[in-house]
């Protein structure tokens, strides 16, 4: 929010320095600006919103805002198997190392956390998983891991990493074939 | 023996030339629409090849079309001839680690490019190979059907056209009813094609099929957006093979092929091959990439690539 009041100061002030000065050296130094603005938009996440335009993360219905139920109960922080809430979530993703709280954050329960400490909103899911998943991360957000559709020459959607992988249990599940062509010797003549 | 003379002269005596003028007479006069046949057959009769149509002649050629397939399916059927964007050439990436062999692309396809239901005609051919084998064509297997995909020790390979560089089919084409557009893609002129099928048997990647008998197309399921060179309806008698989408495609801004959309792995990659940022050259820069059957030298513009 900072950065874009200062931006919004300056460009007035670039627009004001154009009228005054010679044409060439304003010009010159509003387009350096202009790539310097750029710049940190791409390179920064949170202050700008989420970088790359995604659907709706996919909730079971009624699920979120989790803080609907979680305001009422203290965290409890000790690791553990949940017995009465949750019991449906059979954790199948590295689940000897972690548990929920390592990725959910404990103070604030509708944001994720990173290792960091850093808390992101689920529409920035893809920052948790690429913490581990350097690899795919990087070939997401080039568009070559996962599915995109829209504009090859133009606006393009992205699906977050859980619209394919549940987080929970990410091996992608075996699907029912779409029916084979026919045989030659069964065509009808 | 002037008895015999005078019948000669008077008998009609057929000479072989004789009967050939007036073979080729009858068989040049049965080729010709009916007498009573509408204007637009006698239109359809004289069109000339796409590539020398001058514009007002195509726009009538365009007009002519619409009108019949609009009344054949009983809505508004766009012909569109939109011509390749200047500094496209269009690149396929198929990511081969990724691929289940669900067989959605070939029948989103399908649905977008009105192919015929009945008899069947598939352009893209989804090939279930064995992992211990590799690209081993000799043991693909076409006809597979399990319940559920991928299969153990399995691995799929979905085989389209190519869009060669130097596409063998348009080299025999008798009567240039072929050809590769500017933009790279390998089209037909259905309304030009004689039916004579060398391409079908010239391509090496079994891309090319044929249309036996009238397509079986109902008129609800029938994609109303079509391209001249593309998904337009397809005569009886007349070759037909994947176009890259190019009623999509060659929209500023163009989508993404049907095969792209709808493929549920996202395996599969379009783009500019001559656009540096864009994810067909990425997959090319940073990916084990392999063209099939490379030792033919036809150039495929279509990459497999394996991500991981």
């Amino acid at each position: 929010m900072k950065m874009e009041r200062v931006r919004r100061a300056i460009v007035p002030a670039a627009a004001a320095a154009i009228l005054c000065l010679a044409a060439s050296g304003a010009l010159a130094a509003h387009q350096q600006e202009e790539q310097g603005a750029k710049k940190g938009a791409a390179a920064a996440h949170t202050p700008h919103g989420p970088q790359f335009a995604v659907p709706k993360p996919p909730f079971s219905p009624g699920i979120f805002p989790c803080s609907d139920c979680h305001k009422e109960i203290r965290p409890n922080p000790t690791r553990r198997d949940l017995k009465d809430e949750h019991t449906n979530i059979v954790l199948n993703h590295a689940q000897g190392q972690r548990w929920c709280l390592d990725c959910h954050d404990t103070a604030n329960r509708d944001k994720l956390r990173l290792a960091s400490g850093e808390r992101i909103p689920h529409e920035e899911s893809y920052r948790l998983c690429g913490q581990c998943h350097g690899d795919k991360y990087r070939d997401w957000k080039a568009g070559v891991h996962g599915k995109r559709t829209g504009m090859w020459n133009g606006e393009k959607q992205y699906l977050l990493c859980v619209h394919c992988h549940n987080p929970h249990d990410p091996a992608y599940k075996p699907l029912q074939p779409m029916p084979p062509p026919v045989r030659p010797e069964n065509v009808r003549k | 023996m002037p008895n015999q003379e005078s019948r000669d002269s008077q008998a009609f005596r057929m000479s072989r030339r004789k009967m050939m003028k007036g073979v080729a007479a009858v068989l040049g006069a049965m080729a010709l629409p009916e007498k009573d046949a509408p204007a637009s057959v006698w239109d359809a009769f004289f069109q000339k090849n796409f590539r020398e149509l001058s514009k007002p002649e195509l726009e009538k050629v365009i007009a002519r079309l619409e009108k019949e397939y609009s009344g054949q399916y009983g809505k508004a059927v766009k012909v569109h001839a939109t011509p390749p964007i200047e500094g496209v050439l269009y690149g396929y990436g198929l990511d081969l680690s990724r691929c289940i062999g669900c067989r959605r692309c070939a029948y989103g396809c399908i649905q977008e490019n009105n192919q015929s239901r009945e008899p069947q005609i598939q352009w893209i051919q989804v090939l279930q190979l064995n992992k211990e084998r590799g690209v081993d064509l000799e043991e693909a297997e076409l006809y597979y059907n399990p319940a559920k995909v991928p299969e153990k020790g399995h691995f799929y390979m979905p085989v389209q056209c190519q869009q060669c560089e130097r596409p063998p089919c348009v080299k025999v084409c008798p009567v240039q009813a072929t050809w590769k557009e500017r933009d790279g893609i390998t089209v037909v002129d259905y309304n030009w094609c004689i039916g004579c099928r060398y391409c079908m048997a010239a391509c090496p990647y079994g891309a090319r099929h044929f249309n036996w008998k009238k397509a079986g197309l109902p008129a609800a399921e029938m994609n109303p957006e079509t391209h001249y060179l593309g998904n337009r309806p397809r005569p009886v008698g007349v070759v037909e093979k994947c176009t890259f989408c190019i009623q999509r495609v060659r929209n500023t801004p163009g989508r993404y092929t049907a095969c792209v959309e709808v493929c549920p792995v996202g395996a599969r990659k379009f783009g500019n091959l001559l656009d540096p940022e864009s994810e067909i050259r990425y997959v090319i820069e940073n990916k084990r990439v392999f063209i099939l059957k490379e030792d033919l030298n036809t150039r495929p513009k279509f990459y497999y690539f394996y991500a991981t």
